[in-house]
């Protein structure tokens, strides 16, 4: 049965579903209302789980890594700032091989200070070694949290992993949601068997120092990992899909099959593209969308595949370029589409930056600027067009 | 370590690189990063052991006959034991190869 719940919350339930044990957080801005209820949740005794509350985001990580170390089962949650902060532990926590889950609700970096959604945060953080997730809804989430203790902690993976959902028009939106009973997610999730632990019966050092002689092989070693974890995530999502009925796949279609001009995007907009299609069919024209639901490991292969043939590629990136000749999504597109020789014509679109609504009607305008005019087009293909900026 | 570091290929590495063999770090032989080695001058020495207590690495040992020296497979010649030692027993010498 499905509950209106904000999804924030829901975030924090999704986390207390997969037994949680320790939850790392830095409690005030830019933080949501995820650890804020798994704090209610703690002291309320309804969740068995030790709650730290630390100093700054930087801490939260270190502490969910230390917690990690010693065989929990760890979540912690941040935004923005907060993600930057935490930046250099990010790449410590992948590198040790920590299944820790966080989930990230998207939002612009300062400055200009502000507190609304786009991609900015995670952009910066993209090649830190962890496994990320993208969602377009509160079901998503809740359903991505879950599904991410079970491919962090596979022993084929051992990799940790961020749960993306954005900023305020996903965490702070009341959604209905089927939550799984705590006793479908227990046999959906067993309980955490960690390869190494620090206790003193058996003593390990993690994150010793790598001469020149060992450093590569170790990075090799963890890229692999990463790459590796692609076929355990589908094998994740399938079992998930069967169990619980919703279907998860790491690249989602909308649309896609007979039309010639498609958008490429991540994240909660994919709910306005979907929007704006069903509007261009009334008018009897064709759209696609293709929605990455893993942005790492990168499915290119899968990409190339559903790209193919496609006469219009649309990438839609919620981020600046920060010098860049285009945003990041659309590079990541681009490098695929060159790799595989998939030949479309490539358009970059940067949008809703900063919370700026972007609607249905934008994308009719997008699609209508790709597949009509001519002089545009010319211009376009140049580089990026951000929608909505005052000249 | 079983074997030499620079043998190791990627997929014999523990997961996260864990050393999981306890006390290994005498494997690795800092030695070689010295340029300077301590020689203790015996007659000025009252074996207070201070040297022995501020060696960062722990290379200094207390010999047989109560007087120290360094073990110059792990020394890396910071100079802190002269730097320490107040009857100035020890000087930091060049240490040619």
């Amino acid at each position: 049965m499905k509950r209106g719940i904000e999804v924030s919350l829901a975030a924090a339930e999704a986390a207390k579903l997969s037994r949680v044990e320790v939850v790392a957080a830095y409690p005030i801005t830019p933080q949501t209302h995820i650890v804020e209820h798994l704090s209610e949740l703690v002291a309320d005794g309804e969740m068995d789980a030790v709650y730290v509350t630390v100093e700054s985001e930087h801490s939260a990580m270190s502490a969910c890594i230390g917690a990690a170390a010693s065989g929990a089962r760890t979540f912690t949650s941040t935004s923005a700032q907060g993600l930057e902060l935490m930046h250099e532990t990010l790449f410590i926590a992948s590198a040790l091989r920590l299944p820790i889950v966080m989930a990230v609700a998207n939002r612009a970096l300062s400055a200009p200070l502000s507190i609304w959604n786009d991609h900015s945060d995670v952009m910066a953080a993209r090649d830190c070694g962890w496994i990320q997730l993208f969602c377009e809804n509160g079901q998503e989430v809740v359903d991505s949290i879950i599904m991410a203790y079970r491919i962090a902690e596979d022993n084929r993976v051992l990799l940790p992993v961020m749960v993306n959902l954005d900023g305020f028009l996903l965490s702070h939106v009341v959604e209905p949601i089927d939550f799984p009973s705590q006793k479908e997610v227990d046999k959906f999730l067993p309980d955490y068997k960690p390869l190494f632990t620090l206790h003193p019966d058996r003593p390990v050092t993690m994150g010793a120092y790598a001469t020149p002689e060992l450093y590569t092989e170790a990075k090799f070693a963890q890229e692999q990992a990463i790459l590796n974890s692609l076929p355990v995530i589908k094998e994740v999502f399938k079992d998930f899909t069967n169990r619980f009925k919703r279907k998860y796949n790491v690249v989602e279609t909308y649309n896609l099959e007979n039309s010639d001009t498609v958008f490429v995007a991540m994240g909660s907009i994919n709910e306005n593209i979907m929007t704006a299609i069903d509007e261009l069919k009334k008018e009897k024209m064709s759209c696609g969308l293709v929605k990455i639901r893993l942005f790492r490991p990168f499915p290119f292969s899968e990409i190339a595949s559903l790209l193919e043939k496609k006469k219009n590629i649309i990438v839609i990136d919620r981020a600046m370029p920060g010098g860049s000749m285009n945003g990041p999504v659309f590079n990541e597109i681009s490098a695929v589409l060159r790799r595989y020789d998939v030949r479309g014509e490539l358009y970059n679109y940067i949008v809703g930056l900063g919370g700026r609504d972007v609607l249905p009607d934008d994308f009719i305008s997008i699609y209508d600027e790709v597949t009509k005019s001519k002089k545009d087009k010319q211009k376009l293909k140049a580089n990026y067009k951000v929608i909505g900026v005052r000249v | 370590m079983p074997k030499p570091m620079e043998e190791y290929k990627w997929h014999e590495l523990n997961v996260g690189c864990v050393v999981d063999e306890v006390g290994s770090a005498r494997d690795y032989k800092t030695g070689g990063w010295r340029s300077l080695k301590p020689v203790w001058e015996e007659s000025k020495c009252i074996k207070c052991g201070l040297c022995w207590l501020y060696c960062p690495d722990a290379a200094i040992f207390q010999k047989e006959n109560g007087y120290f020296t360094a073990n110059l497979d792990y020394c890396k010649g910071c100079g802190i034991c002269a730097h320490e030692c107040w009857p100035r027993a020890i000087k930091m010498v060049e240490d040619e190869k």
